[in-house]
């Protein structure tokens, strides 16, 4: 199962154009709902009134080589490794999740464009969407039966479904039936009605994470990195978003209040 | 004043929520991330600035007496042991501080209550508190007020 490329098997009863359009028509989705929330919250405005702000409070010029390291820095280490989650469980599980939707939406894409209409696929890709969809079902669900804030912060009980949940729960799904749906598929059942079953729930999921942007937390992910790189080049102007600098002293304590998790309702 | 949070820099992470003495920091059920529910119950005690790790709380003033322009940030630097303020005025002066949270290694002299004695019913009925007069640093009796001199209707 883990090297057939599903969408290669599904090819003869769905025609590659008919998946590459879907596949195209989700992008479409997802770049029409981030727009219409960027127009809705005024995210983009935001930060060039924050830019402009901190521009004017800067105590120090930064050259476009500084720029562009900090830029660089931030992008491999802040956003790569979601820095800003610290040290402990809530930053691996949302690295799992994030690594391996990329996975699964690279091998995704790779695989409906480049190989659903051939008989072969080189092995590695049908690994890698496999692997992804582990990786994000793994994720997302640590995250949501044991690690949101709402949850263990706020004592509400774990089955309280919020709107927040719409897009960890939709992605989860997107993977879960993906996979499921990739197993029956590889077993040639033939008459039976199983595997088109959760083809039709994949689908189905699939228009709900990505139609479902502008109601759901998934713009996010484009959000955080322009936050993260606006707070890293505050940080290196002197502006800090009027913070003061670091304490000039060294680090001879704990981790303070950090070290306990924050559930004491 | 009451406090708001910049939804940029806030992770979620629940600290706010756990420390805030009037509860009213919350999550937000749409974007999953702090909030202030009531900003009038509001009394600027500073627990949720100094708590969140990414700095994303800020306390914002009445307009009718905080002028524009001003701003009072801090950053708390646990493995430092210090707090530092910087209080920016309506004219751009800027005033730095930096002071000790503590001294002690944390941690450390928290007393741990779970493992201590249960208390027998004439202590939990005595005038003297958890660990007093040891923890007061004082070998003197601590006074106490006669239950005779309450007033009537006050049972202890």
């Amino acid at each position: 199962m883990i090297t057939n490329n599903p969408f290669s098997t599904l090819s003869e009863v769905v025609s590659p154009v008919a998946m590459q359009g879907f596949l195209v028509t989700m992008i479409a989705l997802a770049a029409i709902g981030t727009l219409i929330d960027i127009i809705h919250k005024k995210n983009v405005k935001y930060f060039f009134e924050n830019a402009k702000k901190a521009k004017k409070n800067a105590t120090r010029e930064l050259k476009a080589g500084e720029r562009f390291s900090i830029i660089a820095k931030t992008v491999v280490y802040d956003i790569g490794t979601t820095s800003e989650l610290g040290a402990g469980k809530r930053r691996v599980a949302h690295l799992l999740g994030m690594y391996g939707t990329i996975l699964f939406w690279i091998a995704s894409t790779v695989m409906i464009f480049c190989y659903s209409s051939s008989s072969t696929t080189p092995f590695a890709w049908p690994i890698i969407w496999h692997a992804g969809a582990i990786m994000t079902i793994l994720g997302g669900c640590w995250f949501w039966f044991f690690l949101r804030v709402n949850v263990y912060s706020e004592a509400q009980p774990w089955y309280r479904i919020i709107k927040a949940d719409l897009f960890v729960l939709a992605l989860i799904s997107t993977s879960l039936f993906g996979l499921i749906w990739s197993y029956l598929q590889s077993l040639n059942l033939n008459e039976r009605w199983d595997d088109k079953v959760f083809l039709v729930l994949y689908v189905v999921s699939n228009i709900v994470l990505f139609g479902g942007v502008y109601w759901s937390k998934f713009a996010h992910m484009f959000y955080k990195p322009g936050a993260a790189i606006q707070k890293n080049l505050a940080e290196a102007d002197g502006s800090r978003d009027n913070l003061p600098p670091e304490a000039d002293a060294s680090e001879k304590f704990g981790p303070g209040i950090k070290r306990e998790a924050p559930k004491h309702y | 004043m009451s406090t708001f949070v910049y939804m940029t820099r806030c992770d979620g992470c629940g600290h706010c929520v756990d420390i805030c003495p009037s509860d009213i920091m919350h999550i937000d059920e749409t974007i999953r991330r702090a909030k202030n529910i009531e900003p009038n119950f509001c009394w600027e005690c500073y627990a949720c600035v100094k708590a969140c790790p990414n700095h994303a709380i800020d306390v914002r003033g009445y307009a009718d007496f905080a002028p524009m322009g001003h701003s009072v940030r801090v950053r708390r630097e646990e493995e430092k042991g210090t707090i530092s303020w910087k209080i920016k005025f309506r004219n751009g002066t800027t005033k730095d501080f930096v002071s000790p949270i503590t001294t002690k290694p944390w941690g450390k002299f928290i007393p741990k209550l779970a493992e201590g004695d249960k208390p027998n019913q004439e202590e939990i009925k005595s005038q003297v508190l958890y660990n007093e007069p040891e923890g007061l640093n004082t070998k003197k009796e601590l006074p106490s007020v006669p239950k005779d001199s309450f007033k009537k209707g006050v049972y202890y």
